[in-house]
């Protein structure tokens, strides 16, 4: 079966090298799935969570706060600003800072930018949803 | 004897210095590893958004980029990437000594944005504008730091404080070798030349995709230059410590030699005083 080369790549490190049948990506317009002969596709990432299925019927998942996909007929390269991967996820903070920016979205302190919490918002859904705590 | 007692002495304090030295050159080194094993984990993350970045900017050819225009110059920023401390040879002398060539020979008003204790105080002295500094980055700066930066020179860019922003930092080759070099940052450069765009599917758009992209891509080159010039100044005071050690040991030799001269002399002196006075008696 064909399979997917999937590479996910931070400024800081190689967080994930794997094979994969399938993969899906927070796409800016929506996720978006990735199966082998995919067309030649560039897309922007935003905060969310990206899962590689793989041969064996498991799967990974990742917690992404944005950045970009390339995807080719065999392979996905995720450039992310910040990749984590499920076990490394600190889901008491995660919780934590979700709270707080549900708290700031709710309450809307004068001064608050909005774009800003709801990103932090965005950042910490995808963080529990990756670590499996949602 | 004086003599003897001022040269113990002083071997005594040249060894203690040598002990410093020879810790500072370990310490020197282990965060040098560090800092090149940073080096190297940023080179996949540049070489691919470099490549994308390329592909892009040949599709999205129509739409005008900000970060890549090109425009008249009122303002150059020259960004200064220098140590917090000293002790490091030649580093950071030689990284003032070009960023003061580069602003003579500019003909065009320019202002500095510095990174790094030791440039800041050296052109606080200066009759040069600062717009900016940044200190204590740390042995191991994180991406955190390099995302600020950048973030600030590309507002300042699309503010208008800077019409053009050059890096200056030191390049790493290797341990003994570190070359301060100026690269430009803003307006980003980009080859002319038509590439295969291989028919890629862009979304939103590819222009949207490069807007989103290019900042990354200064955030990018900024934390390369950073780690870059943290390698070099760890490998530049490697260097200027093993120096110094091995300076040390070649003053503990003189000094132990004319310790054990003195010695000689002053046995010598002692043996003719004895034979002196036993001829004295017969």
């Amino acid at each position: 079966m064909a399979s997917l080369n999937l590479e996910i790549i931070t400024p800081e490190r190689v967080v994930l090298q794997a094979e994969a049948i399938s993969v899906t990506a927070p796409g800016i317009q929506g996720y978006l799935g990735v199966l082998p002969e995919h067309a030649p596709l560039i897309t922007s990432l935003q905060a969310g969570v990206v899962t590689c299925h793989r041969q064996e019927g498991t799967e990974e998942r990742l917690a992404v706060s944005g950045g970009f996909l390339e995807a080719g007929p065999d392979r996905v390269i995720i450039l992310a600003d910040t990749a984590e991967r499920a076990e490394e996820i600190d889901v008491d903070r995660a919780r934590k800072a979700r709270e707080r920016a549900e708290q700031r979205l709710r309450e809307r302190p004068p001064g608050l930018d909005v774009a800003r919490a709801e990103a932090a918002l965005r950042r910490a859904t995808a963080r529990l949803k990756a670590a499996g705590a949602m | 004897m004086a003599q003897m007692r001022d040269l113990k002495r002083r071997i005594r304090s040249v060894q203690s210095t040598q002990h410093i030295t020879r810790a500072m050159k370990m310490v020197a080194a282990a965060k040098l590893r560090k800092a090149q094993a940073q080096v190297t984990a940023a080179r996949p993350y540049a070489a691919k958004l470099e490549e994308v970045v390329e592909r892009l900017v040949a599709a999205a050819d129509q739409e005008p980029q900000p970060l890549a225009a090109r425009r008249e110059v009122k303002k150059a920023g020259y960004v200064l990437i220098t140590a917090d401390r000293g002790l490091a040879g030649g580093y950071n002398a030689n990284l003032i000594r070009l960023t003061e060539e580069r602003l003579r020979e500019e003909d065009r008003p320019a202002a500095l944005v510095v990174v790094g204790r030791k440039g800041r105080d050296f052109f606080r002295r200066q009759p040069v504008e600062i717009v900016n500094s940044f200190t204590d980055l740390g042995d191991n700066p994180d991406l955190t730091q390099a995302r600020e930066l950048a973030r600030q020179l590309v507002t300042m860019y699309l503010e208008g404080t800077l019409d053009e922003v050059n890096l200056v930092y030191t390049r790493f080759y290797s341990t003994i070798r570190q070359v301060p070099t100026v690269e430009r940052l803003l307006p980003i450069a980009t080859s002319r030349e038509k590439k295969d765009t291989g028919n890629y599917i862009y979304e939103p758009s590819p222009g949207a995709v490069l807007r989103d992209l290019l900042p990354r891509y200064c955030e990018i080159k900024v934390y390369r230059a950073i780690l870059e010039a943290k390698a070099s100044e760890h490998g530049a005071r490697m260097t200027a410590m093993d120096n110094a050690t091995k300076n040390a040991a070649e003053m503990i030799d003189k000094f132990t030699l004319s310790f054990n001269r003195a010695r000689q002399a002053a046995i010598t002196g002692e043996i003719l005083e004895i034979v002196a006075g036993a001829d004295a008696l017969k």
